[in-house]
């Protein structure tokens, strides 16, 4: 079943009497190939690299909820490239390159819409090291320009440019970047994979893993045992959960972030903007929505929600930076829960049991990553050998002391 | 979230700072024959559970102490809370 314009036309005129579950709710086999534990938008992507890109076959994708019921569901739909140090930028720019022809390659409508984002800039030290970000954006491929203060007036009129403790002086942007629509990334690569004959498998919770000579053999599921030759881990805030029954701890700690949407409101914001200074960024939705956040809230937590102090800090920058959504009304309030790791960057890697592979880590920046993450992924998974661009996300890197820290904030988690 | 500080009575945890697994007050022992894997094991993996966690908590805009919260990381019930520096030297043996 394709999409395209003629269909949706002939569905509206025949009563839309002629669409189809997007995937096959499947029961699942014996065993497989390939068995990804975690249904959500890095998980179904790595199934479908899997298939479409490297040619495998017999791969099931576990998912303990339904499709798409984690972060995939939860974020703020950002996508952009603007990384600095060489671990990372090349990766997300890998993944820029991926969301650009994402729609087209899958046959759906992601609503990817690159429609820019800005880093705001409020001294000539944030300055510099935004002008350096920049240069390494486009040593690595990307798009990046320092707008000046009032290359922000005119992008942005409505922002306070002379709050006294941070005066706006101009902007980091990256115009290729953007927002894409979040549950569809998810349900598109799930209906893809699935076309490519992917067991997408609901309600299926991973509870054990199968350890031969230290070999994976398959995991245990609340629906039975299944067999698999290679098994790939990609269940984000769960990863400690998840990898302590294969008995490995994580240079990970499981944190809540939340994030916001406010009353539908007539288009006023043109993009992303991000006040890393005040730790509030803003974009609006096609619906009008504005859909807004902060911090983690900084503590350990399992709990997809957070407390009401972050929620005052959040709306504290928003009216720092601008004062007229004051009478706008909070809609809704949710929280995720983030795989934070101990430098801020994720791993994608081996694990020391053989045929066991993790992917983890992202931190509160996984879905714009998410079609390089699963590519890499699905390439490890297939042929042993990392992808270039995701070569330095090792799970060793920490004991080598090779950590790719974006902030310089070194093993505390809850600063990145 | 509300903290019973042993010496204070309820605090909100806006008081505090988070530093995370109570079990980095077991530093290594640097001189030991294993102290660099023990230290990348301390300095960098956690056990990170679902459900009670100890936690070092810093009363910085209190009294200054480190506590030890014991707290449920999947509700965030708040279970109990001791001063760092009583559990510190109850394990090492000497007296308070």
């Amino acid at each position: 079943m394709r999409f395209s314009g003629f269909r949706v036309l002939r569905e509206a005129l025949t009563g839309h009497g002629g669409w189809r579950p997007l995937w096959r709710n499947c029961e699942p086999q014996p065993s497989y190939d390939f068995v990804i534990v975690g249904g959500g938008g890095h998980g179904l992507a790595t199934a479908y690299h899997l298939a479409a890109v490297f040619g495998q076959s017999r791969i099931a994708v576990l998912e303990k909820g339904w499709l798409g019921s984690g972060n995939i569901g939860r974020n703020t739909t950002i996508i952009r490239s603007n990384y600095l140090l060489p671990g990372n930028e090349p990766f997300y720019e890998f993944s820029m390159k991926l969301w650009e022809n994402l729609e087209q390659e899958l046959n759906f409508n992601a609503m990817v819409s690159q429609r820019g984002i800005v880093n705001l800039i409020h001294t000539d030290g944030q300055r510099d090291a935004y002008r350096r970000r920049g240069n390494a954006m486009l040593h690595a491929g990307a798009d990046a320009q320092l707008l000046s203060r009032d290359q922000v007036r005119d992008l942005a009129p409505f922002l306070n440019f002379d709050n006294a403790r941070f005066p706006i002086k101009g902007g980091l942007m990256q115009r290729r970047a953007g927002t894409a629509r979040h549950d569809g990334v998810a349900w598109g690569y799930a209906r893809a994979a699935d076309l490519l004959g992917v067991d997408l498998i609901q309600n299926c919770e991973v509870t054990g893993f199968r350890i031969e000579n230290g070999k994976v053999a398959g995991v245990d599921t609340t629906r039975g045992h299944i067999g698999a030759k290679k098994v790939g881990v990609a269940v984000a805030g769960s990863s400690g959960r998840v990898m302590a029954m294969a008995g490995m701890r994580l240079p990970i700690e499981s944190h809540v972030l939340q994030a916001f949407v406010s009353e539908g409101l007539k288009p006023v914001i043109p993009g992303v903007i991000t006040f890393g200074a005040g730790h509030f960024y803003v974009s609006q939705s096609d619906k009008g929505g504005l859909i807004f956040g902060g911090d983690i809230d900084g503590y350990n937590s399992y709990a997809q929600r957070g407390n009401l102090p972050v929620i005052e800090d959040v709306a504290e920058g928003g009216m720092a930076l601008m004062p007229m959504i004051g009478r706008a009304r909070l809609l809704r309030a949710w929280g995720g829960i983030m795989d934070m790791s101990m430098d801020g960057s994720p791993i994608i890697d081996r694990t020391p049991i053989e045929g066991l592979y993790l992917n983890a880590g992202w931190c509160y920046g996984g879905f714009k990553a998410t079609p390089a993450s699963g590519y890499a992924f699905a390439q490890l998974m297939a042929t042993g050998n990392p992808h270039e661009a995701a070569a330095a996300y090792r799970l060793d890197r920490f004991t080598r002391g090779y950590v790719i820290d974006e902030k310089g904030a070194g093993a505390t988690p809850n600063l990145h | 979230m509300l903290i019973p500080h042993p010496l204070l009575g309820l605090r909100d945890a806006q008081e505090f700072t988070y530093l995370g697994d109570a079990a980095l007050l077991d530093r290594p022992d640097g001189l030991a024959a294993d102290a660099e894997a023990s230290f990348a094991d301390y300095v960098y993996l956690r056990n990170n559970p679902a459900g009670v966690h100890r936690e070092l908590w810093f009363h910085e805009h209190g009294d200054r102490s480190w506590l030890i919260v014991k707290r449920n990381t999947v509700t965030h019930e708040i279970l109990g809370a001791e001063l760092a520096r009583d559990v510190a030297l109850a394990s090492r043996g000497e007296a308070q």
